[in-house]
């Protein structure tokens, strides 16, 4: 549809009306076309606007990576709405705080975690309804108020989406991301935004039609997220796979349905590495590999040349406040492997010291970026916005301050150097200690603790929590893991828990976890 | 003395997080009801080798053959069966 109003869907669209037949999206044994995958995205769009939602309302997506939660996402910007992608191993108290800081006005979710939504969604002023996909009894879906999917699709029609009535600087999504002040943050990406972003990647990564990608990271982490949005835009196809907990079926999947782009973040090149056997899949159809969330290092790099014979290999930086900072050309891989590379095509980067005084090469400083990906702001959050949004050389414009130290070489090249704050990037993903301290502090004996991250091989870093126990406690670290485990998300409970009888402080009581590394 | 069933369900249930054990059924799916994830999977292969003695290779790191405590029994049969 050729409006003059570029929105982030019409990338699906495009391709249903160019390859209605192609298939577009395979997972776990069903194949969808383009016009399948949009004839459910018109549907359940008209489903959604017909209870009520309305343009610029947050849709909550809440779900294993499949072909619901897939259909949802684009199904949430058909309505006009703003699509929030919710990984499924939030827990309810968590949920609960996403769904009221969103408001969200609708939740589409898994049968599988209908007792989380149960929970989470009771007593919510805003959410008008909930859709839940799979099987689910009769009595528990009449105890949450909610709505079979499949039901409420019956008596739609796929052939139109709902009007259009978005224009490009309106949100497309919300992505919750973990600060180090404890309370997950919704990242506002616009339409504008998000085309911004996966233009700059598929240009880099030379995207083409007949590309095959795999999506074995979670829809609800931008990076798996985006690989569906670059595929729909470029008209090739999907292949989305439940996650990478069983790689040797995930490799034959990709094998057999010959795949071309693999995207992956370094704990899935630590287990690829430790599996050495597997590299007798034939994955010479492999084209490409990505990597973001830390760097490669020359053991992962090893790792993909052996079992993807034939890819080039793209070593990646980015936060979600902007999508993508910078990537490195496979050309230079070898040449310089522990850069993350040059600002991705259409942004800018700098790097400033603590006056605000751009630095030269070799000095360390914080990352500014510039460009059209950088978000909108945080969700309702102005001052946590106006630290990292401020304003840029342009009157009125503002450019993102990352909060990440890095250097610049002679030649350009970006270096990731630290954090700013201290946030524990686990598995790609980010952990904030506030929030496993607060679960933590809420069992019965412990006094106080703090959490930290640690190197750890598999994950990146581990998170590892110190524990002070109040006088005649007995608990046992084990105990402790598993209250973490009943309270947490799976990636937040610490791998390390170390009894200890105190906590090294400043002189203003604050607890010096710079002496717990 | 304990069954290869309850030695394997113990695990699963003090090991992971499971809300209510007697919900979680023999035949029921390990990741779907979202009681093992990517790293539970590396825990159940050094319970495995631990336990059973048994060295689970790449390519049997299947669904299959780990993702339910039915079908990790079965799993373990086999491999005792080949070892014999």
């Amino acid at each position: 549809m050729n409006t003059g109003i570029p929105l982030l869907h019409d990338g699906l669209s495009d391709s249903a009306r160019r390859l209605p037949d192609k298939v577009a999206l395979v997972c776990r044994g069903t194949r969808l076309t383009y016009r399948e995958v949009d004839r459910r995205a018109n549907a359940l769009a008209h489903a959604l606007v017909g209870r009520g939602v309305e343009r610029g309302d947050r849709v909550v997506i809440f779900g294993d990576n499949g072909v619901d939660v897939a259909v949802a996402f684009w199904a949430a910007l058909k309505a006009n709405a703003v699509a929030v992608v919710v990984s499924p191993q939030t827990h309810a108290d968590k949920l609960r705080y996403l769904l009221e800081d969103s408001r969200a006005r609708a939740l589409v979710a898994d049968a599988r975690l209908a007792g989380v939504v149960e929970e989470a969604a009771r007593g919510s002023a805003h959410l008008r309804c909930i859709l839940v996909a799979g099987d689910v009894a009769e009595n528990r879906l009449e105890g949450m108020g909610a709505e079979r999917l499949a039901s409420a699709l019956a008596s739609e029609s796929g052939d139109e989406p709902p009007r259009r009535r978005c224009i490009d600087i309106d949100l497309a999504a919300i992505v919750y991301t973990s600060g180090s002040t404890g309370d997950p943050k919704g990242v506002m990406l616009t339409h504008r935004n998000m085309i911004t972003a996966a233009t700059s990647i598929t240009t880099y990564l030379e995207n083409v039609e007949d590309d095959v990608i795999l999506g074995a990271l979670p829809l609800a982490f931008d990076y798996g997220l985006y690989q569906m949005i670059m595929a729909f835009k470029m008209g090739a196809r999907l292949v989305l796979e439940r996650s990478f907990a069983y790689p040797a079926e995930v490799l034959s999947v990709a094998a057999q349905e010959g795949v071309t782009g693999f995207p992956g973040v370094p704990t899935m090149f630590a287990v690829l590495g430790e599996m050495q056997s597997l590299a007798s899949y034939d994955l010479s159809c492999v084209r490409y590999v990505t990597n973001t969330a830390a760097a490669l290092g020359a053991k992962h790099i090893t790792t993909i040349r052996e079992m993807f014979p034939r890819a080039r290999v793209y070593s990646m930086y980015g936060l979600t406040e902007c999508k993508r900072c910078t990537y490195l050309a496979p050309e230079d891989l070898d040449r310089k492997p522990d850069s993350v590379g040059v600002a991705i095509p259409n942004t800018e980067l700098w790097i400033v010291d603590d006056e605000d005084r751009r630095v030269g090469p070799g000095v360390v400083g914080q990352l500014v970026i510039r460009g059209a990906t950088v978000m909108r702001g945080y969700w309702e959050k102005p001052e946590a916005t106006a630290r990292k949004l401020r304003p840029g050389p342009l009157p009125g414009e503002v450019v993102l301050y990352t909060g990440d130290l890095c250097k610049l070489d002679e030649d350009g090249y970006l270096y990731f150097v630290a954090r700013m704050d201290d946030v524990i990037k686990s598995r790609g993903e980010k952990v904030a200690p506030k929030e496993v301290e607060s679960a933590i502090l809420a069992i019965d004996g412990v006094k106080e603790t703090a959490v930290i991250g640690v190197p750890d091989e598999l994950l990146g870093q581990a998170v590892k929590a110190f524990v002070v126990l109040q006088r005649g406690a007995t608990l046992s670290v084990h105990q402790i893991v598993h209250e973490c485990q009943a309270r947490l998300e799976a990636l937040m409970v610490p791998k390390y828990v170390e009894i200890v009888s105190d906590l090294p402080k400043t002189t203003t009581g604050k607890i010096k976890k710079t002496d717990l590394r | 003395m304990e069954t290869t069933r309850e030695v394997i369900r113990r695990f699963i249930t003090t090991n992971f997080y499971v809300a209510d054990p007697a919900q979680l059924g023999d035949d029921d799916s390990l990741l779907d009801s979202g009681v093992v994830d990517s790293t539970g999977v590396l825990e159940l292969l050094v319970f495995l080798e631990q336990e059973f003695g048994i060295h689970v290779e790449d390519r049997d790191i299947l669904p299959q053959n780990l993702d339910s405590i039915a079908r990790l029994e079965a799993f373990i049969a086999r491999a005792r069966r080949s070892a014999a």
